[in-house]
């Protein structure tokens, strides 16, 4: 699968991307891609940069290095620019708007095409029909739902705008078990029917059975690259993260 | 019987969700029929109403801390009475111009400013309300300082004018309704949404496209404008300016009816403008004691409806069924 991984052309391509907060050196000469298609994980225990590289290549966070996305530099501090060339962030803590509805998160997810019309209509219902769930909270406020519905609107979200690379920070974060299976099984629905997701996790078991490729992130530098196949058990995996 | 309670909760949520307004709305038009001193108080509550219409737009919506609200509804104000009284000039166009100059003003101020954050942006804005007051006071040769601007006509078009206090309290219930319904139109337009989502996490709103630095200046911009035309409106009514008029006490009155009435919601400004204009008139009764009650008054307001009178209602609101589960139950393992 790896070199199956490899031969897929990349579309994503992170070279010696360095973020820092202050004196504090949070991520460091990184270079990671992501193929056509491909679901990369990102793992890495808590503090270990994973955030901050998303942030890093969504603009939010300044940084230094190149991000290639099919073949264009993204300027490194224009966010809106980074969304419209294609793609989205599901933040950590997934950065719903709370004090709105359900239906204007999804208009926002749609914002680059003006959140209504025909083409906004035939987005939304392909989200409500990958998550049932929120056609009956559409007019309910969205910080009135639960971990686990806020979480499918936020990946919902992103979706609106029909993404060319998802870029997914910590989805399980906080969630049950039986929620945080739907959503990933979600995700994998997504990825297999072609879209690219760049999955940042901390629960590796998870996101190694999606996963194509992954990288272990340690202090801020890519430690490690795992193809997810040679991962057998918990002892395989710890090899790859402590070696 | 489940349903009965429901029921209940739902119809006393509908009730107290729609009663404020509709008892905002039954005051003016007391007032209207009866005339008085009673018109006076609703005149200088509708004016307070579009001021803070603006306010809630920066502040409910875009989530952004202005405390200089006032420079605007001065600079409105002063185009308004400047122009119509020193040179002549019709109502209508002078309040325009009063507008298109408080919304340039508010450009070259925001641009800068509105990179600040929190307590800074909050004392960016409340140096412009300085400012523009000691402008005020010092351009003698065109405001008359202290001294004011009076013999400003009332508003009207051509030879007709809106001279009578009844005439004038309905003209003015018209602009607030049509800035209310205006404001409607923003908060549920791609601006409208844009904003209250940068209020809400401007950095996931960034990441969806939105151009956060450009909405929040637009944001401001347009708050302006509601404040300039409340300036404009002032002046045209009264028939006088002068600094005093568009002072601090006007950002303090306005943040209290923005957090009475209900920020964020459509018919907030409106609601606290009109209670925090005539709980004073209530209380009248109880002489020393006045400011005392109404001081105790606001505060529990404030406990006991903290979103505001004009979203009592939420309190009330059911969930319309059972959600999923957000967290792990105990024990639970990845």
């Amino acid at each position: 699968m790896m070199s199956e991984s490899r031969s897929r052309e990349k579309i994503l391509e992170i070279q010696a991307l360095s973020a820092r907060y202050g004196q504090i050196e949070a991520l460091h000469s990184v270079d990671l891609d992501v193929g056509e298609g491909e679901l990369v994980a990102v793992l890495g225990p808590n503090g270990a940069g994973k955030s901050t590289l998303l942030r890093s290549v969504m603009g939010l966070t300044s940084s230094t290095g190149t991000v290639r996305f099919r073949d264009k530099i993204l300027p490194r501090r224009d966010t809106s620019a980074i969304a419209r060339s294609g793609i989205v962030l599901v933040p950590e803590g997934r950065g719903i708007f709370g004090p709105m509805t359900v239906q204007e998160n999804l208009q926002l997810g749609a914002y680059l095409i003006g959140g209504r019309g025909a083409d906004f209509e035939r987005r939304r219902e392909k989200v409500l029909a990958l998550f049932p769930r929120l056609k009956e909270r559409l007019t309910q406020t969205a910080g009135s739902m639960s971990g686990g519905e806020q979480q499918m609107l936020a990946v919902g979200r992103a979706l609106m705008s029909e993404p060319r690379l998802l870029l997914l920070d910590e989805p399980s974060l906080g969630l049950a078990p039986k929620v945080t299976a739907e959503i990933l099984e979600t995700l994998g629905r997504l990825n297999r029917d072609g879209l690219p997701i760049l999955l940042v996790e901390q629960k590796a078991p998870l996101a190694l059975k999606l996963a194509n490729r992954a990288y272990v992130v340690s202090n801020g530098r890519i430690s490690a690259q795992i193809d997810p196949r040679e991962i057998k058990s918990h002892a395989d995996l710890a090899h790859h993260y402590f070696n | 019987m489940p349903t009965l309670p429901t029921t209940i909760s739902t119809n006393a949520g509908l009730l107290l969700r729609y009663l404020p307004a509709v008892l905002a709305v039954g005051l003016i038009a007391y007032a209207i029929v009866a005339g008085g001193h009673f018109v006076t108080l609703a005149g200088f509550a509708l004016i307070y109403a579009v001021f803070v219409t603006g306010l809630n737009i920066f502040m409910g919506y875009a989530g952004q801390a202005s405390f200089g609200q006032n420079a605007f509804a001065a600079i409105g104000g002063y185009a308004s009475a400047v122009l119509t009284a020193t040179y002549g000039w019709p109502p209508i166009p002078a309040l325009i111009v009063g507008a298109a100059g408080a919304a340039l003003c508010a450009v070259v101020i925001g641009y800068p400013t509105l990179r600040l954050r929190g307590h800074y942006l909050a004392m960016a804005t409340l140096a412009i309300g300085l400012i523009v007051y000691e402008v005020t006071v010092q351009w003698q040769s065109v405001t008359q300082g202290y001294m004011g601007i009076s013999g400003i006509p009332p508003l009207g078009i051509g030879s007709w004018e809106v001279t009578s206090d009844r005439a004038q309290l309905i003209m003015l219930s018209i602009v607030v309704t049509l800035c209310m319904a205006s404001a409607w139109l923003i908060r549920n337009s791609r601006f409208g949404r844009a904003i209250v989502a940068l209020s809400g996490s401007e950095d996931a709103a960034r990441a969806l496209g939105v151009d956060v630095a450009r909405y929040k200046l637009a944001a401001f911009v347009v708050s302006a404008v509601y404040a300039s035309l409340a300036g404009s409106l002032f002046v045209h009514i009264v028939g006088f300016v002068s600094p005093e008029v568009f002072g601090m006490h006007m950002v303090i009155l306005g943040f209290t009816m923005l957090y009475v009435g209900g920020i964020g919601t459509i018919t907030g400004p409106l609601v606290g403008a009109i209670v925090i204009n005539l709980l004073p008139e209530t209380f009248r009764g109880l002489k020393d004691y006045q400011d005392l009650v109404y001081g105790a008054a606001l505060i529990l307001l404030l406990i006991y409806a903290p979103g505001g009178l004009a979203s009592l209602g939420n309190a009330l609101k059911r969930r319309p069924s059972t959600p999923i589960p957000a967290t792990a139950p105990k024990g639970a393992r990845p």
